[in-house]
């Protein structure tokens, strides 16, 4: 069976304990998480864990519907891939260790659309926004320069348009 | 709107959800609690250890279909819980329970007494409550009953911090408690109902495969009316014994590695199976791949997890278990049978008349087999028999049949040993007008043994048949059989003498020799009004026969220890 990412978008109720649960039950199964993103949505009380895992089809069936019978799981929707608007976020310190690369870096941000939000002597920190992918390939381009620190968020992502 | 304390409150909501009794036992952090109890109509049992409470709980749960609770204090008495929460939830078994935690303040302060109580039980529960304000308590206490009993059910726990037991608030009961993540799907989609039909109707060789969703739901009579429709054998799992009458000619008992084995032989002949309220446990089906490897499989659960969780089957439909079957024998009514039924009615009198009890058998006068079928012969058919884990419990699968629900009591999930005693408590606390007995072995009655002192202080009388072997049996059975008889850790000896024994606590103690003795023995023991205990020194190398070993097929049943190879 092959063997992909799958995007399970939940809204959860917002209270202590709730994160704990959802953890648990992916422990407890055997599963495991590859990224999770929290955070309030419109509506007071509730929040939305954008969580992603590697599995093939079964695997990732058994999750929503072991993730469906947590009591504080209001509802969970497994996205397309594809055809889902999904950003991250992450924020990498490269080291420069001279003029001349402390240019190249700026111009790929430049090229990548990338923000630097900070220089400092032998390093900077740029904030990268979009695709997983399009992080990826940044730090392609730029892991000969030596990276220092990183800090992605993981996927957070809504499917496009009116479909629910 | 009245005031009152937490305490106060919880057993209110107790009571106004139709609790009568707790199952429990005190300590500093529920004392607020028990003050309680000294103005409250409810009836506390005293457990003289938290498992027991869980277990008596759980018994009380599965013989009356009502929450049974159960309630200790902080830390230890909390953690002792957990083995009886643990069974409770691997059989989906509506258990409350209530512990006592450290005041609110404290939490986290490593306090005496206290631990991570919810932390601890969030995996074997369906839910776990702490409380921070006292008003919370009604509306909590209602979202655990209602949690606990619908759907698939299954323990619920409230963690009480001690202030929140004391602390004096306004408090409104409500009638009704909205619980946005939680709302069990109950009614079949009709597609898949119909599809259900078709393929029933179309197949030579159906079979039901009954669980304890059938018990849960309360789904007997419809279970039997559809078998009666379809005249299709029934098997069960372990914990579905009862839901159908395993005296009806349909009766095939149950599948799995200690199955009867016509019932194994005939499932792999089906070519439609009708599995309801089941979950396909690697103990009943054996191998997953070798499973009904031809057959249809139908599979009907309120728990949309457990379809294709074990195995993919090809018409997966989540309900209620009894309304699922009302709308498909409503469908099968109107659809006329073509097959010829007598084909495998004939195939299945084959199968059954060449499993000759003799082939397995064995002469011993006290043989364990004998006493199960002494023991079914002599109870009505409302008696309820709990058992142990062990040989006792696979003796008690093979030969006892369980002819109403209710009446078979187990640990199947998480194969608890002690928990058929506590068990049996529970269960006569719930049905006190019929005889209340637990099927045991030597090695796990000890394990809950002193809950004789419940029986005797509380006035609960149940029978207890020891098949006294002086071992760990079933161990001593797979060493014997997989491990080249190297015994390691099974031998326990004769002691002590449980005729002493349970005199001590002030219970009846007999002994059997022989069949007659044990006959006599029970008849006296189940009409008793004091707890009785038989001691029946059996053969410790007399093995539960026959016998799917693990990893195996069901085809592939084993009579007698030469047959493993």
């Amino acid at each position: 069976m092959i063997e992909r990412t799958f995007i399970l978008s939940t809204i959860v109720e917002n209270k202590p304990g709730v994160l704990f649960r959802v953890a648990n039950m992916f422990r407890r199964r055997g599963f495991n998480i590859d990224s999770i993103s929290v955070g309030a949505i419109e509506e007071t009380g509730l929040s939305r864990m954008t969580i992603t895992i590697f599995g093939n089809e079964n695997v990732a069936e058994q999750t929503v519907k072991q993730m469906s019978k947590l009591v504080d799981i209001i509802k969970i929707q497994v996205l397309d891939y594809e055809d889902a608007v999904r950003r991250e976020l992450a924020l990498i310190k490269i080291q420069v260790t001279s003029n001349k690369s402390l240019s190249e870096l700026t111009n790929y941000c430049s090229i990548f659309r990338n923000r630097v939000i900070d220089v400092s002597p032998g390093s900077m920190i740029v904030e990268v926004t979009g695709t997983p992918e399009k992080i990826d390939a940044f730090l392609d381009i730029v892991s000969g320069y030596g990276i220092k620190e990183m800090a992605r968020t993981g996927i957070t992502a809504l499917q496009r348009g009116t479909k629910k | 709107m009245s005031n009152m304390s937490g305490s106060k409150a919880l057993l209110e909501g107790l009571w106004n959800e139709g609790a009568r009794v707790v199952f429990g036992l005190p300590g500093g952090a529920i004392m607020p609690v028990y003050d309680a109890f000294l103005d409250s109509e409810i009836r506390h049992i005293l457990a003289r250890h938290e498992q027991s409470a869980a277990h008596m709980a759980d018994g009380y749960a599965r013989a009356s279909g009502k929450p049974g609770i159960c309630m200790a204090t902080s830390g230890p008495g909390a953690t002792n819980l957990v083995t009886g929460i643990a069974t409770a939830f691997a059989d989906s078994s509506p258990v409350i329970a209530i512990t006592g935690q450290v005041a609110t303040p404290t939490i986290g302060k490593d306090a005496f007494q206290e631990c991570d109580t919810v932390g601890i039980v969030t995996p074997i529960t369906k839910y776990a409550f702490q409380p921070m304000q006292s008003q919370e308590i009604p509306a909590i206490v209602k979202k655990a009953f209602k949690i606990a009993s619908t759907g698939r059910p299954g323990p619920v726990l409230i963690d009480l911090p001690r202030d929140v037991q004391i602390n004096v608030a306004n408090m409104s009961f409500p009638k009704k408690v909205d619980i946005r993540g939680y709302n069990p799907h109950i009614t079949p989609h009709p597609v898949q109902t119909k599809k259900a039909a078709d393929l029933l109707m179309n197949s030579n060789k159906p079979m039901i495969w009954s669980g304890g969703g059938i018990i849960i739901s309360n789904a007997a009579p419809q279970l039997r009316e559809i078998a009666e429709l379809l005249m299709a054998p029934v098997v069960t799992s372990l914990i579905g014994k009862g839901g159908f009458p395993e005296n009806h000619p349909l009766s095939l008992g149950p599948i799995g590695m200690h199955g009867r084995p016509e019932a194994n032989k005939a499932i792999c002949e089906a070519d439609c199976i009708l599995a309801v309220g089941v979950r396909f446990s690697d103990r009943s089906t054996g191998r997953f791949d070798e499973f009904a490897k031809d057959a249809h499989i139908i599979h009907i659960d309120i728990d949309p997890a457990e379809l294709g969780k074990n195995k993919k089957v090809e018409l997966p439909i989540v309900a209620d278990v009894g309304i699922a079957l009302k709308s498909l024998i409503a469908s099968l009514k109107r659809k006329i049978v073509k097959r010829d039924k007598t084909l495998w009615s004939k195939r299945l009198q084959e199968i059954k008349s060449q499993i000759r009890e003799g082939d397995f058998g064995s002469s011993n006068e006290l043989y364990q087999p004998k006493i199960v079928q002494k023991m079914r012969e002599l109870l009505p058919s409302n008696g309820i028999l709990t058992t142990e884990v062990g040989k006792n419990q696979m003796w008690g699968e093979l030969y006892y049949q369980a002819i109403e629900p209710r009446t078979w009591i187990t640990s199947t999930g998480l194969g608890t040993m002690g928990f058929g005693f506590p068990a049996a408590i529970g269960a006569k606390v719930a049905k006190p007008e019929v005889p209340v007995v637990d099927l045991a072995g030597d090695g796990s009655f000890r394990m809950t043994e002193n809950s004789l002192s419940t029986c005797i202080e509380e006035d609960i009388p149940v029978t207890v048949v020891i098949l006294n072997n002086s071992t760990l049996g079933m161990v001593e059975q797979w060493q014997r059989l997989f491990y080249n008889g190297r015994y390691s850790g099974v031998k326990l000896g004769n002691t002590p003498d449980f005729v002493k024994l349970v005199e001590a606590y002030g219970a009846q103690g007999l002994r059997a020799q022989s069949i007659k003795e044990f006959e006599k023995a029970f008849k006296e023991a189940i009409n008793s009004e004091v707890t009785t205990v038989i001691d029946c020194p059996v053969a410790p190398e007399e093995d539960v026969f026959p016998f799917v070993a693990p990893g195996r097929g069901l085809n592939e049943v084993i009579f007698n220890s030469e047959d493993k190879n």
